[in-house]
């Protein structure tokens, strides 16, 4: 293999843990912005990230050695899952070799080490947190899973890149079934990021917890790569949303420094505007009671059906 | 009606308006209470005149109990303390204070029952006759011995339940945000609560033996600081006292001061509630919005009044400050806009889906719950408890600046928030009307010393509800015994009732709508 695409996909990777805090701090800056706040610097989460790796970590004297893993395994699964993701370009090592449906499977596995490792310690608001997130899950996973079919009947096959590549060739034509999925898809990323209406990523009210109860007997370089985590699994789904909905500016096949030093600011452009939006969702949205959360991943689900049901209709060309 | 006949025999006490005291004996006492319950009255305070010290020793064991440090000479030599124990109860025709002379034995303190319990007419009396063991130790027939206010190093019984998939969460003393310290252990099925039990006396500083060192014309600014946020409510129910024994009159111009001082107060924290309430439900602009509005508020306070909250704006005789005809105007100017602006967000918080589906519904206490449980203040209000010390018994200014009551039936979060906006715009109105009547003249007045054993009350409804003052004068101008009463000490229990077949996710909403004192019942 020549080295071209090693060094393209490093770069992919590292452009996706670099730009990762720094879209969770645009997020919060606008949220800030949005409420009328004076904002918190863009640099935040990496200060944030910087203070806790330079803190000594404690540990429960009861944890097992599975809660110390746990951080490295979410943390590991999170930056293969960015690698896989065709974020700057179609044709990178690691994006052909994993299709949407692998990439689902690793973020059920981030999943279920963090609830494993949150129950370990056996404090109330962790199992609170782990089974509340189990609950997210497993009603997310089957919309998400839909979304990515729907996507997958139209190129009529289930990798990233080459969906991303089917739809940005197509005629600039708004098709009805995209648009389905693509609700169904920001009420999936909604929920699975911890974001409001699910989850409130600014609480500090223990018991309303989902994400941040599962972390609270975390710290330092522990609580750091969760926070870095958190923020990357933010990015991926930014990214697969990217892929599908506005493919155009990814390099398809050109891989070498001109392609990439092309997408890197169209995908800057992209993360900003979906920061901005997700800012504005966040802002008119009050927190839903935790038992309307089925309610609300349903009808992500239902949208994703309907998405498929439409695209059945219309012929399926 | 029967409960005349004991308003017959009671005499006039100075201080609140319509007030009366009335001694009895054990048997009497049972029997009053019994006819005030029947009556539909209401437990308002309970506490007994002695305030001893306790040993220096960190942890107390019930069994271990020693006699008191003042009291141990007389214990020692086998002989016993004469002290009251004092119930008020709120009825409709004012406040009626039973008081029971006891014997209390120091040496067998742990098996003796000095009094008779009123847990079984009044069920907020429970904690309160625990509080009063932990304070003056004298028992009360209560079964419940635990204690509540002196902590023991350990062995603390809470109830258990038990059953297939029931587990418990606790929550606290340590929270994880900057709130004061209080233990809630939830008994749950999933998300479900199946029983809360809260557990006090966290913030416990001996308040009661505090104000035992202090002169009586000091002791108004130490009630101002049990609970910072109703500073005004709590430092006025004491100079109501203190004057009452006095034979005080206070000019005009400063009971209006006070009330709107009193009217401020509830201002700025019924906006603090309606931010908070917004943002629990993951509502941030509203946190952002009344954060703003109160700060505003709060400077204007600090320009006009030279405080930002109101510390020690009630003085014995008077108030502190006066307020200029300039500040009067901005004041005025302030707190119209405020009324305007609360206003438009209510508006915004009625029409908004998801805030309403989070308020609605939330944490019901029925009126019929409520009344059994004898809450007051705003939570009883939001319950439909028409009860308003303000209107009720109204001392000046409020006789001639009457307020509209804001009650609600449904008695979820919703109906909390509502009275609080309802609240708002009230006492909006009240200040507005206080400020452009100022009555003209002193603000402040000489306060002589009451003679010593002198014995008066004061009840003044703060933003959570009535606080009520008993103040009792020792010789030279020194205090003899003072019991502050917050209306949290009723509402806590209330909030245990609230939260049932709720889930656990809602409680810190719930709770957030209640917003009871810990350190005003911590004392």
């Amino acid at each position: 293999m020549r080295p071209g695409p090693i060094v393209a996909q490093a770069l992919e990777i590292a452009v996706a843990l670099a730009a990762a805090p720094l879209f969770l701090g645009w997020v919060n800056q606008c949220r800030a912005w949005l409420a009328n706040r004076g904002a918190p610097s863009m640099l935040l989460p990496y200060r944030n990230i910087r203070k806790l790796f330079h803190k000594d970590a404690v540990l429960a004297e009861n944890a097992s050695p599975l809660f110390r893993i746990a951080p490295y395994i979410v943390f590991g699964t999170m930056v293969v899952a960015a690698g896989i993701i065709p974020s700057l370009a179609g044709r990178l090592p690691l994006v052909v070799a994993a299709d949407a449906i692998a990439l689902v499977g690793l973020f059920a596995t981030a999943r279920v080490f963090l609830s494993l490792a949150a129950m370990d310690v056996g404090t109330a608001f962790g199992t609170l947190g782990a089974r509340r997130e189990m609950m997210i899950g497993f009603l997310a996973e089957p919309a998400l899973l839909m979304v990515i079919f729907v996507a997958s009947l139209i190129s009529a096959t289930t990798a990233l890149p080459a969906i991303s590549a089917h739809l940005a060739s197509e005629r600039f034509t708004i098709d009805p079934s995209l648009a389905f999925i693509g609700v169904a898809f920001t009420l999936v990323l909604l929920a699975e990021n911890a974001r409001i209406p699910i989850d409130n990523p600014a609480t500090h009210l223990e018991l309303t917890m989902i994400h941040e109860a599962m972390l609270l007997e975390y710290s330092a370089r522990h609580l750091a790569l969760m926070e870095w985590a958190s923020a990357l699994r933010l990015f991926n789904y930014a990214c697969i949303g990217f892929a599908l909905f506005v493919p155009w500016g990814i390099a398809a096949r050109d891989i070498g420094p001109f392609g990439l030093t092309l997408s890197i600011p169209v995908l800057a452009l992209k993360l900003a505007a979906a920061g901005g939006g997700l800012a504005v969702i966040e802002t008119v949205s009050a927190k839903l009671r935790i038992m309307r959360a089925p309610e609300f991943l349903a009808s992500a689900f239902l949208f994703a059906v309907l998405g498929l049901l439409v695209h059945v209709l219309l012929g399926g060309a | 009606m029967p409960l005349a006949k004991w308003w017959d025999q009671a005499r006039q006490l100075p201080g609140a308006p319509r007030t009366c005291g009335l001694g009895v004996n054990a048997e009497t006492w049972s029997q009053c209470a019994g006819d005030v319950a029947a009556s539909g009255g209401r437990l308002l305070a309970m506490w007994a005149s002695a305030c001893d010290a306790w040993d220096n020793a960190d942890t107390v064991e019930i069994d271990d109990i020693a006699g008191p440090a003042q009291g141990a000479q007389s214990a020692r030599d086998g002989g016993s303390l004469a002290t009251e124990a004092y119930a008020a109860f709120l009825t409709d025709r004012g406040v009626l204070i039973l008081e029971l002379p006891i014997e209390r034995s120091g040496a067998a303190a742990a098996e003796s029952t000095h009094y008779p319990g009123l847990e079984g007419l009044f069920p907020c009396a429970s904690r309160m006759q625990r509080a009063m063991f932990d304070v003056s130790r004298v028992r009360s027939s209560d079964p419940d011995r635990r204690p509540w206010l002196r902590h023991p190093a350990e062995g603390y019984e809470l109830i258990r339940v038990a059953g297939d998939g029931v587990h418990e969460i606790a929550v606290g003393p340590v929270h994880a945000g900057t709130i004061e310290p209080g233990h809630f252990r939830f008994s749950v099925v999933g998300e479900k609560v199946l029983r809360l039990e809260q557990r006090l006396g966290y913030t416990h500083k001996d308040i009661e033996r505090r104000f035992m060192e202090l002169p009586l014309a000091e002791g108004h600014r130490l009630a101002a600081r049990i609970a910072g946020d109703c500073a005004v409510a709590h430092s006025w129910a004491y100079c109501q006292a203190l004057e009452g024994m006095a034979g005080c009159i206070i000019p005009p111009r400063a009971s209006a001061l006070r009330a709107l001082f009193l009217e401020l107060e509830r201002i700025a924290n019924h906006l603090g509630d309606a931010g908070a309430l917004a943002n629990d439900a993951g509502f941030a602009f509203g946190l952002t919005q009344f954060s703003r509005i109160k700060e505003e508020l709060l400077r204007t306070m600090s320009q006009a009044l030279g405080q930002r909250y109101l510390l020690d704006a009630v003085v014995p005789g008077g108030t502190q400050v006066d307020v200029s005809a300039e500040a009067a105007r901005s004041l005025a100017s302030r707190v119209a806009a405020i009324g305007r602006e609360s206003a438009q967000l209510g508006t915004i918080y009625d029409d908004h889906a998801g805030v309403r589906d989070r308020f609605t519904g939330a944490g019901i206490l029925t009126p019929e719950l409520a009344r059994r449980l004898g809450v007051l203040g705003l939570v009883g209000r939001a319950s439909g408890q028409p009860l308003d010390a303000r209107v009720d018994m109204p001392s000046a200014p409020y006789d001639v600046h009457v307020p509209a009551k804001v009650v609600r039936q449904e008695g979820d979060v919703a109906a909390r928030v509502a009275v609080r906006f309802g609240e708002i715009a009230e006492s909006c109105r009240l200040a507005q009307a206080l400020l452009a009547s100022l009555p003209p003249g002193a603000h402040r007045t000489a306060v002589r010393a009451p003679p010593a054993g002198s014995f008066a009350t004061g009840l003044i409804e703060g933003w959570r509800g009535p606080v009520f003052v008993a103040l009792e004068a020792g010789p030279g101008g020194t205090i003899h015994r003072c019991h502050p009463h917050d209306p949290s000490w009723q509402n806590w229990p209330a909030l245990e009732h609230a939260i049932l077949g709720n889930i656990v996710a809602d409680f810190p909403l719930i709770n957030k709508s209640f917003n009871l004192a810990y350190s005003g019942v911590d004392l």
